[in-house]
């Protein structure tokens, strides 16, 4: 119980940290970028990740969140509070509608049902053309999503979500993630835990999109594609499933990293001036063309850390132990792994 | 012990699996706080009873009493929030949790929160919640107010029933990293934390040497004489069974070839032809 009081403290002081930190106005877009997809990929991590059902079309449920959000205070008048809330509760709401059919599937199975669920749900934002304009996108949405909004629901989510799994729900849902059979015969009905793992993470990403809308200003369904969806699952499984923790961390990396590709010139200024001119020419070279190479060092990045770190982010402290072991061999600290004190 | 009430009533159930029969018209009675076992060689179809009991499938014929319900049609979380709890052959420990995470995942079987209590209370009148077991999702989600008190009595629960099968320090270890023994006593703690009324126990001896028999035999009877837990027990070593149930239902092929006291097993040809093969029998 100690143990949540300092998780909350430390989210609470991150949340502040990311809200106060004096910055510039790209800077402080990247940390709004930051908080809207960290939420995003907690809501995911809970499904991913503690319930075991994998997703590859939970950036439908953004494109419900931002469009709600964004017909509600565009075109409606609504104040961007509730309008944010809405978009979750749709989001929740279509979930639900969806889950009833398809959370009798489990595993791969609704992997795949989820890709078709989640471009269907783009196709009908697509093409509901005198309510959502269609490809053309929605534009003239108000800048709601200042940094310090994004901060904050990212610290009351983040808190939420934490103090969720280390609880009643969290072990009933890893329950249903271990073992079905042995979960049902304690009395866990486990199609209602998976649809209660779906409406959480749907309820994330329908908040995150609604960040989005008021970020971007002008959103469109091609954002919301099964590009989307992966690279949520992606950051997930990266960061370690089953980890909320390596979730936000992997999350954070990935965020941070897909900036630092789009704009490595603007390092350039930050060369040393030891490093010969005809290096100079071949390094500002390389750094202004590397975001035609962005997606790419993502894929190396991706394939790298799973290499490496098969457990995602969370695998980080074996995998620095292992490292620090090679260099000064028997430390004399028990190895927890090998004396099953984890 | 008085044996007064029916518990557990099978009423000629058969269980196919396509042209297969698992269970062939098998009838059998288990009273409150009985301590009974069923034997049988292997494949004689004692784990698909169990499966039958608690709901994994349901019976092709037939049907099934407990405490004067007919659950033949319940599924298993159903069958198991009436009071049946049961272990596995092959251990289904939530291996990746600690020890002490997954009996907590089962004494949390109570608590419910509020908003769901309140609607049942409000849809059914005679529902009565029991405002010790419930609080709301708010404080879950902020872990604050009662949540802190639940969530330690929670705890404390389980940490007891660890006690009771001598796990008590091995609580924060990993499930899937204690030795077989242990994992096999985890599942019991874990079982007993569901507070049951009937115990279904699937060959806990199997993989032990038999200081760990003796050990698990007295663990049984101690559970079975402290929590006055009406306990079923599977297995095919028939020492184990003799031992400690006085009531004995004894099965080859699918069906009931004897039921008794162990001295009447024991005698019974039928049960020594099963086991020993026709020579058995004549000799």
């Amino acid at each position: 119980m100690r143990k949540s009081l300092l998780g909350n403290a430390a989210l609470v002081i991150l949340g502040l940290f990311l809200a106060l930190l004096p910055l510039t106005g790209y800077q402080e877009g990247i940390v709004v970028l930051l908080c809207i997809n960290c939420v995003a990929a907690m809501g995911v991590s809970l499904l991913t990740g503690f319930t075991g059902i994998f997703t590859l079309g939970h950036a439908a449920y953004m494109a419900l969140g931002a469009y709600t959000a964004a017909i509600m205070t565009a075109r409606w008048g609504v104040h961007w509070l509730p309008s944010i809330v809405a978009g979750g509760v749709v989001a929740v709401a279509v979930a639900w509608l969806i889950g009833m059919p398809t959370l009798r599937l489990t595993g791969d199975y609704y992997a795949i049902a989820s890709i078709g669920l989640g471009e269907a749900i783009r196709l009908i934002l697509e093409n509901w053309q005198s309510f959502t304009r269609g490809a053309r996108g929605f534009p003239g949405i108000a800048s709601y999503a200042s940094r310090g909004v994004a901060a904050a629901l990212f610290t009351v989510l983040g808190i939420a979500m934490f103090n969720l799994i280390g609880s009643r729900l969290g072990r009933e849902l890893k329950a249903s993630r271990d073992d079905p059979a042995a979960a049902s015969l304690m009395g866990f009905n486990t199609t209602a835990s998976r649809m209660k793992a779906l409406l959480i993470s749907a309820f994330y990403c329908g908040i995150s999109g609604a960040l989005l809308a008021g970020y971007m200003t002008f959103i469109q369904p091609s954002m919301f594609d099964m590009m989307k969806s992966t690279e949520l699952t992606a950051v997930v499984v990266f960061g370690g499933l089953g980890s909320m923790s390596g979730t936000l961390l992997g999350a954070a990396i990935i965020t941070l990293a897909m900036e630092l590709f789009r704009n490595a010139s603007g390092i350039v200024p930050y060369i040393p001036s030891f490093i010969s001119p005809k290096w100079t020419g071949v390094l500002v070279d390389f750094l202004t063309n590397l975001s035609q190479y962005r997606m790419l060092l993502y894929g190396l990045l991706l394939v790298g850390v799973m290499v490496l770190l098969p457990e995602g982010m969370q695998g980080l402290w074996s995998f620095a132990r292992k490292i620090f072991s090679w260099f000064f061999p028997d430390t004399g600290r028990p190895d927890p792994e090998k004396e099953g004190l984890r | 012990m008085t044996l007064t009430r029916v518990l557990l009533e099978l009423d000629r159930v058969d269980m196919f699996f396509g042209g297969v029969q698992a269970i062939r018209d098998m009838s059998f009675t288990i009273m409150e706080g009985e301590l009974a076992g069923i034997i049988g060689p292997n494949g004689a179809g004692k784990t698909t009873v169990f499966n039958v009991v608690s709901g994994v499938y349901s019976p092709t014929a037939g049907s099934i009493w407990f405490r004067e319900q007919d659950i033949t049609p319940l599924k298993a979380y159903q069958v198991n929030r009436l009071g049946i709890a049961r272990t596995f052959q092959n251990l289904r420990l939530f291996s990746r949790s600690s020890a002490l995470e997954n009996v907590m995942t089962a004494a949390q079987n109570r608590y419910r929160y509020s908003f769901r209590e309140n609607l049942r209370g409000f849809l059914s009148p005679s529902y009565r919640p029991d405002p010790d077991y419930h609080y709301s999702f708010i404080e879950a989600l902020s872990h604050m107010g009662r949540w802190a008190a639940r969530e330690k009595h929670i705890r404390a629960k389980s940490m007891e029933f660890l006690e009771r099968v001598g796990l008590a320090n091995r609580a924060r270890q990993a499930a899937g990293t204690l030795p077989y023994g242990m994992q096999r006593r985890l599942e019991i703690a874990r079982a007993l934390a569901l507070d049951p009324k009937l115990l279904l126990l699937d060959e806990p001896a199997a993989g032990m040497n038999p200081e760990e028999v003796s050990a698990l035999n007295g663990l049984i009877t101690g559970i079975h004489r402290d929590f006055k837990l009406t306990t079923l027990v599977i297995e095919h070593h028939m020492d184990m069974i003799m031992e400690i149930c006085p009531h004995i239902i004894c099965m080859n092929f699918g069906a009931k070839i004897a039921e008794g006291t162990p001295d009447q097993i024991r005698s019974d040809p039928e049960v020594l032809s099963a086991y020993l093969g026709d020579e058995g029998a004549e000799a």
